[in-house]
């Protein structure tokens, strides 16, 4: 068993945290709402770490595996960074198993990092992908549509809706001259279903690192303010909350790099624990955010203090998958077999 | 990273899995649970002539050496068995604390038996007014000329009734800080001026009150020096954290979900396949999962060199409050027949999940309550202003 990180994952989270701690503090994170994405910020990011780093070498890419880019989430989560990694690197990942359809277009993206590409998270509707997260922005959308995998090229930019995370969505038509069909029948939904369980995964490493953050503002704050002639930190109701939330985030960081580590180590194990560490990181997130907001008191529900900023987005991000209670229901499936037919 | 224990402690783990096969019969299991005593002189034995109460040790002690990871595939397996393992957890925590603070005449007469399972030790620091508050004993010890003589009250002095020592803490100075004036002793449990009553829990277990009336013990019972038995028995507690990974937590989900899939209902469904119980056994499952990380984290830092402090309390926290939230979900999972406890005809689960719901509200409590735990995250993991208690 080795619970550390290896000196050169070290190396590239430090990278990471050193440049979103320069380039992407809280009024970076404000300025790029409502639409949810810093064009800037994105293309100075990839520069140093692009998606396509998830790729495998021979392919032309950074030869990442899971646990390097979850480790690289935990950073992007923790400062909010409004840029399209998780998605794009499952785009990317998920083109590059789809072989010779795929190939030109990964080509492409490993030639331009910083080209958006996304996916589709839930089932298209009538040929149409709904609320596809940076679908304003994003150049590729993979998706699931009729039992096809397919991936669309071009910009049909949809129009981006008001929400609460301030994220970046859009719906997507995907009957469009620039699809491509990647895998149709079993091996559509099989590498449909490796991606989703990898961004469970990636998102799960976002929460972690938003609820560390979150908690640590609340920390930081609980330390501060004084009331009663104490900090509020030395108040049991408050320093308990804390302590609650901080087991569930260290918990949460632990279960998300097991699933990544599953991945290329423990298959057999990838994907319930990749719906175990979603579940628990969004309750973790959620939690963390919750307590922290609530520490500050009534600045916590204003808009001028930070913390409004992870509490809505807490919510609003483990959403871009559907009602979490419907992944409990989709690990028991993974667990226990489907339910009988009657 | 690597979340496997890694090959040595897989192979131990089957070593382990033999021994239990061999040495641990229903019947042990059955009458552990039937009075309470988690406890098994022989099964205690059996462990002791394996060398596994020293499985850690140095092998000037004859110790095996094990490592953690080793030491956790251990625990693993025992608790996934059901094993009665009271007496090895209490015998390893005293041991322990006897070979770093105790005389080399002390160390060779108490440790070999204890090592071997020939005598097994309880732990005696509550008192009927002093629980998280250890410091405040009131229980004496004053000198005699060579002697000791003990007076006071001990609460929740667990295996007492089959043990053979308690590792006793007692106030031997009234005029220095709480702290300070406290001495540990090893008292033989069959000496003149010891009773022992017998205290029943909700979780089915028994544990004690514990008398000492003019108990007098010889100088060679003092371990550690006089009035500086807070320093021991802080020793003591680092022993007590952590350590396991999976729990019967892991065991009762495991029986549940046996049983889920093989019974059906009136209406010939399923039980597993009911959204209600499929839900409920996905979040346990998960909470499991995290309980055994942050168990192993524990072990990771204590095999690396570190002291795993904080880290063995957010495991005792998570573990032991989770458990008690899914027991209770369980219970509910099981309709109106949940409340039927074991032997009763017809209780699902053979019993073990009404038991679990009793059992996991004690362990929020033993070995340091949730609100300490709390306490310790707050102030030495996050760094907040110490709280007025």
């Amino acid at each position: 068993m080795d619970l550390n990180i290896t000196d050169e994952q070290y190396e590239i989270v430090s990278a990471v945290r050193s440049f979103l701690s320069d380039r992407c503090p809280a009024d970076v994170v404000r300025a790029s709402e409502p639409d949810g994405f810093d064009p800037d910020l994105y293309s100075s990011f990839c520069e140093m770490a692009g998606p396509t780093i998830g790729v495998p070498e021979k392919l032309g890419g950074g030869g990442a595996s899971l646990l390097d880019l979850e480790l690289v989430c935990e950073q992007i989560g923790g400062f909010l960074a409004p840029i399209p990694f998780i998605e794009g690197a499952v785009a990317c990942r998920a083109l590059a198993s789809s072989g010779d359809p795929g190939s030109q277009l990964l080509d492409e993206l490993i030639a331009e990092p910083a080209t958006a590409a996304t996916i589709a998270l839930c089932p298209a509707v009538d040929g149409t992908a709904k609320l596809v997260p940076y679908g304003p922005v994003a150049r590729l959308v993979i998706a699931m549509d009729a039992g096809e995998l397919v991936v669309v090229d071009g910009h049909s930019p949809g129009v981006s809706r008001a929400n609460l995370g301030s994220s970046s969505l859009a719906d997507r038509s995907l009957r469009h001259p620039g699809r491509t069909v990647l895998a149709t029948g079993e091996t559509a939904r099989a590498t449909y279903g490796l991606a989703l369980d990898e961004w469970r995964t990636l998102m799960s490493g976002a929460l972690v690192g938003l609820g560390e953050a979150a908690l640590a503002i609340g920390v930081e704050y609980a330390k501060n303010r004084v009331q009663f002639g104490s900090p509020i930190g030395s108040f049991q109701s408050i320093a308990r909350d804390l302590a609650d939330a901080a087991t569930l985030v260290d918990g949460a960081r632990l279960l998300a790099r097991e699933a990544a580590w599953a991945q290329s180590d423990d298959e057999g194990q990838f994907a319930p624990l990749a719906s175990m560490a979603f579940l628990f990181a969004t309750r973790a997130a959620r939690r963390a955010s919750n307590v922290a907001l609530h520490v500050h008191g009534g600045y916590g529900f204003t808009l001028e203090y930070d913390i409004q900023l992870y509490y809505r987005r807490a919510q609003a991000w483990p959403l871009r998958l559907g009602d979490p209670r419907r992944g409990a229901a989709d690990l028991a499936d993974a667990l226990f077999g489907p339910v009988e037919a009657r | 990273m690597d979340f496997r224990l890694g090959p040595k402690s897989d192979a131990f783990r089957a070593e382990v899995r033999a021994f239990l096969d061999e040495h641990l019969d229903e019947e042990t299991i059955e009458r552990a649970h039937r009075t309470g005593t988690n406890h098994d002189k022989e099964f205690h034995r059996a462990i002791g002539r394996q060398g596994w109460l020293a499985a850690t040790w140095p092998a000037e002690y004859g110790g095996q050496e094990r490592d953690p990871f080793e030491m956790t595939a251990l625990r693993d397996e025992l608790r996934l068995a059901g094993a009665p393992t009271d007496g090895m957890g209490l015998s390893v925590i005293v041991c322990q604390t006897i070979r770093r603070v105790a005389t080399e005449e002390q160390k060779a007469d108490f440790l070999p038996r204890a090592l071997a399972g020939e005598i097994c030790m309880s732990l005696g620091y509550s008192e009927p007014d002093s629980g998280s508050d250890v410091a405040s004993i009131k229980t004496t010890a004053t000198r005699d000329g060579d002697e000791w003589v003990i007076n006071g009250q001990k609460m929740f002095t667990t295996l007492a009734h089959v043990a053979d020592y308690v590792f006793l803490l007692a106030r031997t100075n009234h005029d220095v800080p709480k702290h300070k004036g406290l001495t540990m002793f090893l008292v033989p449990l069959d000496s003149p001026g010891i009773e022992i009553h017998p205290v029943h829990t909700v979780g089915g277990e028994r544990t004690n009150a514990t008398f000492y009336t003019d108990v007098r013990i010889s100088d060679h019972h003092r371990i550690g020096e006089v009035d500086r038995g807070w320093d021991v028995m802080t020793i003591a507690l680092t022993f007590e954290r952590g350590g396991f990974g999976l729990s019967e937590a892991d065991r009762v989900w495991e029986q549940v979900v046996e049983w889920a899939k093989e019974t059906r209902r009136p209406d010939g469904t399923r039980v597993i396949d009911d959204p209600y119980v499929r839900e409920r056994l996905a979040t346990m499952r998960t909470n499991n999962e995290v309980a055994r990380l942050l168990a192993y984290r524990t072990s990771f830092v204590a095999a690396t060199g570190g002291l795993p402090g904080v880290e063995g309390s957010m495991h005792k926290l998570f573990y032991a409050e989770s458990m008690t939230a899914d027991a209770a979900e369980l219970v509910d999972m099981l309709g109106a027949e949940g409340v039927l406890q074991r032997g009763e005809d017809g209780a699902p689960v053979y019993g073990w999940v009404e038991h679990l719901f009793r059992h996991a509200a004690v362990t929020t409590i033993y070995g340091g309550t949730s609100e300490m735990q709390r306490s310790i995250i707050a102030e030495r993991g996050l760094g907040l202003p110490r709280s007025g208690r």
